[in-house]
């Protein structure tokens, strides 16, 4: 090739259809997207949380998104809920989907695992509640102490014997607390249509329940059943 | 909105895209002769081998490659002196940019080296370093994956680049300071990003860990490193553009438009930002790592056997279909995610399209090997380079094969997915930088490689390290893959399959940075020795033979 501008406009053009593809189209299908109604917005703990979550690469180990497809063919006998869908992603900036799991999927973990001494005593010393788990100890997210020196409001994490010195305690920093206020808030077990299921409902029901009110009828008998699976521990 | 329409519309744009170009190409150089394919050459150089980092023992065996399956070259005329004189212009200009960007590179390779031995050892040893945020496995892992993709990688490819370009062009390399600015800027852009992640800043998208307000300097400084191009296209001396030129100025174009796009704060939103992120994940791979490398092996192999590339129309096509393929393949990240399922199998669709540039690039440089074969065993750079090629072939037709959605269900989610990254990035994207810096170092600094041993050493270490790394990679990947699609096992069972071969990753990735170690040190040396420190002026460089 002679012409530099050829070249150089036929590689922009190409790089134009993928953005399409990948960028436009989705930003039009997706942007009129509503929450689901179940899903609550975060509260500022658990938003610091999820920093805190996004600040040590937790999304290195972690899905955040169950499913029936694929690699998550077994993810609903594992307890970890029903197929995510994109609504269920209205309030997360920027959506931490995740695509190792090295650790299990935590879309659900809030109604797995309610505990917050289970969640805090578990990021001090995973071992300690699972044997043989690979997950790094969060150490620096808590502070070990003379039980003398701690504080009024200081909360101090009830740990498996044996984990610290008998003549210790460990405190969790407010970080620690904020991540767990966020895993704990992790609960999608409400029942959700797909976009495709709701795009049918919309084409065939339209002049008849413009009121919106039969949406969730179709789908509650399969969601609920997901909803089982979801919370099973 | 109605996705069946819209791929259909896409399909039938990217067809007719696809017939106008080969429509374009079709005037002048689907002839048979190709001279395209000899504008690297000086006239009566074909035959003659280049390779500045073999000894002079090592460089009379290759020549003797070459002369043996060339007889043509048995009746080779001299190189004129007045073109000799131009490249040796075109290396002297480009010498100290190219030099900062591979002395950088350097640097971070070894950072990002240390930073991925640590984070693969914390993985069977989580108790290892528990006490210092900055050192937590989540951090050291994205230190990691960002040095290397926005240090090592882009850093050592541009420097090439810039070197290529005034050879590939016969034109002494305008605006070298706007290269020093924008290498400037990227590397405080990087030093802030990485900064910023030790300390728990980080945006929180794979690849796009960097927030925006530091992150828009690497668009800035990707963009003042590309511009001499530009300069130097209007006032080039060669009618025709190489096909390393055109995909040197391709990536050029492609990475500050994917990285400005993809950092538009505010834009982006929930599950469209997934999109995006894989969009930018993949092609930042695709279209700006892929096309560097393939630009270099398309300039060294032929250089260093004195051979043009064998079907230079073959060449053409693999840019264009790369072009047009790569760009929309990101998706098979995302299979069975929350997102549209026409997207999904878009991108299916695309990555199996990917075969046809990836086969056309493998057969060509095959064809151009032919009967050259025993130059590997003299000329490190092609040992390195044609090790790269090979690994490119073999990580993107795996790639095309895990996008498919049976072997994606296995593969997906598991460690077999980060080994078949670092067959691309490392047994790629790497390798080919070791060749290429190889190569043009002794150009720059005017002086060879001060202990040959070191590179053999770099060679089999890196080779042997990363052998290990991706054999026992890929079969904890897929153990556990298997496990977690058995729905009668635990969970944890796939954690307890994976842990020996974790093991044999950082024995691997151990044995791999003591390569960059020797390789690190022999750059240094070849530094000391060239006086390049001590003595800011020179004037000669070497004769091209």
């Amino acid at each position: 090739m002679e012409n530099e501008l050829k070249l150089i406009s036929g590689a922009m053009v190409t790089l134009s259809l993928a953005t399409a593809a990948m960028v436009v189209v989705p930003f039009m299908q997706l942007k009129d997207v509503p929450a689901p109604e179940a899903l609550a917005p975060y509260t500022s703990e658990q938003l610091r949380g999820r920093q805190v979550y996004i600040a040590n690469g937790c999304i290195a180990c972690h899905t955040q998104q169950p499913s029936i497809t694929g690699a998550g063919r077994a993810d609903a006998q594992r307890g970890w809920g029903r197929a995510s869908v994109a609504a269920d992603y209205h309030y997360d900036q920027p959506p931490l989907l995740g695509t190792m799991r090295t650790g299990p999927d935590l879309f659900n973990i809030g109604a797995r695992q309610p505990s917050a001494d289970w969640h805090l005593g578990h990021l001090f010393q995973p071992r300690a509640y699972v044997p043989g788990s690979n997950m790094p100890a969060y150490r620096f997210m808590f502070e070990i102490k003379d039980p003398a020196t701690v504080g009024k409001g200081e909360r101090v994490v009830t740990l498996p014997p044996g984990t610290v010195a008998y003549d210790k305690v460990v405190v969790a920093k407010p970080e620690a607390l904020d991540l767990v206020a966020y895993l704990q808030g992790m609960n999608h077990t409400y029942p959700v249509l797909t976009l495709e299921q709701a795009e049918n409902l919309t084409r065939t029901a339209a002049p008849a329940g413009a009121d919106g009110a039969g949406k969730d009828a179709p789908n509650t008998e399969k969601a609920g059943a997901d909803n089982a699976a979801a919370t099973k521990p | 909105m109605n996705p069946t329409g819209l791929l259909l519309a896409t399909f039938i744009l990217s067809i007719v895209g696809l017939f106008a170009f080969i429509w374009s190409l079709r005037k002048g150089l689907f002839d048979a002769e190709s001279s395209g394919a000899r504008t690297i050459f000086s006239a009566g150089e074909i035959g003659r081998t280049e390779e500045p980092a073999a000894s002079s023992q090592q460089h009379q065996a290759l020549q003797q490659v070459t002369d043996r399956s060339d007889a043509r070259s048995s009746r080779r005329q001299e190189i004129s002196a007045a073109e000799l004189a131009v490249r040796a212009a075109a290396d002297r200009s480009s010498a100290f940019p190219a030099y900062l960007l591979f002395a950088c590179a350097v640097v971070w390779l070894i950072v990002g080296s240390a930073a991925g031995l640590v984070s693969s050892l914390k993985l069977h040893w989580p108790d290892l370093l528990t006490d210092t945020a900055w050192l937590s496995f989540g951090r050291l892992r994205a230190i990691h994956l960002n040095t290397v993709a926005y240090g090592w990688a882009p850093m050592g490819l541009l420097g090439l680049a810039m070197w290529m370009l005034p050879r590939l062009l016969k034109t002494p390399l305008l605006g070298g300071r706007l290269i020093i600015l924008g290498a400037v800027i990227w590397n405080a852009g990087l030093i802030a990003g990485l900064g910023g992640i030790a300390v728990g800043i980080n945006a929180g998208m794979e690849w796009l860990e960097i927030p925006w307000q530091i992150g828009g300097m690497f668009a800035v400084g990707g963009m003042l490193i590309g511009l001499p191009m530009a300069f130097m296209l209007p006032k080039r001396k060669v009618h025709h553009l190489y096909v390393s030129v055109w995909y040197i100025g391709a990536a050029l174009f492609w990475f500050p438009t994917l990285y400005l796009v993809a950092k538009i704060p505010g834009l982006h939103f929930g599950m469209e930002m997934a999109t995006m992120n894989w969009w930018f994940g993949h092609n930042v791979l695709g279209l700006f790592f892929t096309p560097l490398s393939i630009a270099c092996v398309y300039y060294f192999l032929p250089k260093v056997i004195g051979r043009p590339v064998q079907s230079y129309n073959l060449s053409l096509l693999g840019f264009w279909t790369l072009a047009f393929f790569y760009g929309q393949v990101g998706a098979h990240h995302l299979i069975g995610g929350p997102i549209p399922e026409w997207l999904i199998t878009l991108s299916i669709v695309q990555s199996v399209m990917m075969i046809i540039p990836v086969v056309a690039f493998s057969l060509n440089q095959h064809l151009t090997l032919q009967g050259h074969f025993g130059a590997l065993k003299h000329s490190p750079t092609l040992r390195f380079i044609f090790f790269g090629a090979v690994m490119y072939t073999i990580t993107s037709l795996q790639g095309s094969m895990e996008a498919l959605r049976s072997l994606n269900a296995v593969t997906h989610f598991t460690h077999f997915t980060v080994a078949h990254a670092h067959l691309g990035m490392y047994g790629f994207v790497s390798m080919v930088i070791f060749g290429g810096v190889y190569f043009a170092m002794p150009r720059i600094l005017d002086t060879p490689w001060p202990k040959q041993k070191l590179i053999a050493l770099h060679f089999w270490l890196v080779v042997a390290g990363f052998a290990v790394y991706i054999v026992t990679l890929s079969i904890g990947g897929l153990l556990q893959g298997l496990v977690l699609l058995d729905p009668a096992r635990q969970f944890m069972d796939s954690v307890a399959v994976t842990l020996p071969w974790l093991q044999g990753r950082s024995l691997g990735g151990a044995l791999m940075t003591l390569g960059h170690l020797c390789f690190a040190a022999h750059v240094l040396l070849i530094t000391l020795r060239s006086g390049l420190l001590t003595q800011p002026v020179r004037t000669t460089v070497h004769s091209p033979a």
